[in-house]
């Protein structure tokens, strides 16, 4: 395995770790998890096996390793940040509707207690 | 309006004090027994005691929404209540509160869902900033195709809405920068509205939230707004 593969799989197992531990420590849900553990694990496999890394390089059309590595590192967080901006969205959204309703019920809280005294 | 129908006034207000206690007094000597409901977008100032004070029952959000879900919280109350007409006026008193019968008369007379109070161009003295006035008519332009009939001014904050549009307003209503947008969602529904012509007024105190440099993103913001809900598939 030569420097750059030793790197790309260092970097994997450290993100997998990282991942691993956030979610024993309860800072990322499951749901928000899957996707980076499936990035890692993508790019651990591509490190571990150099030829197929090659052959993706080669069908894609681009000159070395590295640059293949590049293409499908960042096609991968690509696709994890679309994940995030629609979970993100979908917060907001929810928020917006929680922020609305509790305003509407302590609105008739209050209107409930000035009926009655 | 028949004497069984029930309106409301919602006024949104954000950092609002300084005005906020004179537009509803004003409101409320024009309107009698209407009640007036001013929605605080959790502002940092007084605007919710100001409010509170001249006689407006305040629903306080706990978080700054931004207008469009001020405004919604706003019709979502009026819909529980059952209120059967809302008439919303700016928080800075710009809108005269003497035109909202004119708005109402449309309402009834048309049968449109939504009616909007639109400065008079003949208005003398009063000119609104030349990024606004282009603003709108960019908007104006833009959304004449898609609603097939000319607009005056889009982005006016006087609308009065009868029940139906209360319904779907409290359903799906934009989150920033709603007017020009709502009136896309209205179209999607099959929905009308009419424009009155009303006096508008300098602010009482404070600036726009639109400043210029905002004003790029208003655009860009609000023509995507317009595009998606164009695409979205409808619910009525």
């Amino acid at each position: 395995m030569d420097r750059f593969h030793l790197l790309l799989a260092a970097l994997s197992v450290m993100l997998i770790l990282t991942v691993l531990r956030s979610l024993r420590q309860e800072r990322i849900r499951v749901e928000h998890s899957v996707s980076w553990l499936a990035g890692g694990l993508v790019l651990l496999a591509l490190s571990l096996f150099p030829r197929v890394l090659a052959e993706a390089g080669e069908w894609l059309g681009l000159s070395g390793a590295p640059l293949a590595v590049l293409m499908l590192a960042l096609a991968v967080f690509v696709a994890i940040f679309y994940r995030q901006s629609r979970a993100l969205s979908e917060l907001k959204d929810m928020n917006i509707t929680l922020t609305q309703r509790l305003a509407i019920v302590e609105f008739e809280l209050r209107s409930r207690d000035e009926a009655r005294t | 309006m028949s004497a069984e129908t029930r309106m409301m006034l919602l006024i949104p207000a954000y950092n609002e004090e300084a005005a906020i206690g004179e537009v509803v007094t004003e409101a409320r000597s024009v309107l009698g027994d209407v009640p007036v409901l001013v929605v605080d977008d959790c502002s940092r100032d007084a605007t919710r005691l100001r409010a509170e004070a001249a006689g407006a029952r305040v629903l306080a959000l706990p978080c700054h929404l931004g207008l469009g879900g001020c405004v919604q919280a706003g019709y979502k109350l009026a819909h529980d209540l059952g209120f059967d007409v809302v008439v919303r006026i700016d928080g800075d008193g710009q809108h005269d509160p003497r035109d909202i019968p004119r708005l109402l008369e449309v309402l009834r007379r048309t049968g449109v869902e939504m009616v909007i109070g639109v400065r008079d161009p003949s208005q003398p003295g009063f000119r609104t900033s030349l990024i606004r006035r282009t603003g709108i008519a960019f908007f104006k332009l833009l959304l004449r195709p898609i609603l097939g009939r000319p607009v005056a001014d889009p982005t006016s904050g006087f609308v009065a809405v009868d029940r139906r549009a209360l319904n779907l307003f409290s359903r799906t209503f934009p989150l920033e920068y709603p007017e020009i947008e709502a009136l896309v969602v209205l179209q999607r529904r099959r929905f009308r509205f009419e424009e009155v012509r009303c006096q508008m007024r300098p602010r009482l105190a404070g600036r726009s939230t639109i400043t210029a440099l905002k004003s790029v993103y208003y655009v860009v913001h609000v023509l995507l707004g317009v595009f998606v809900n164009i695409l979205r598939r409808t619910r009525i």
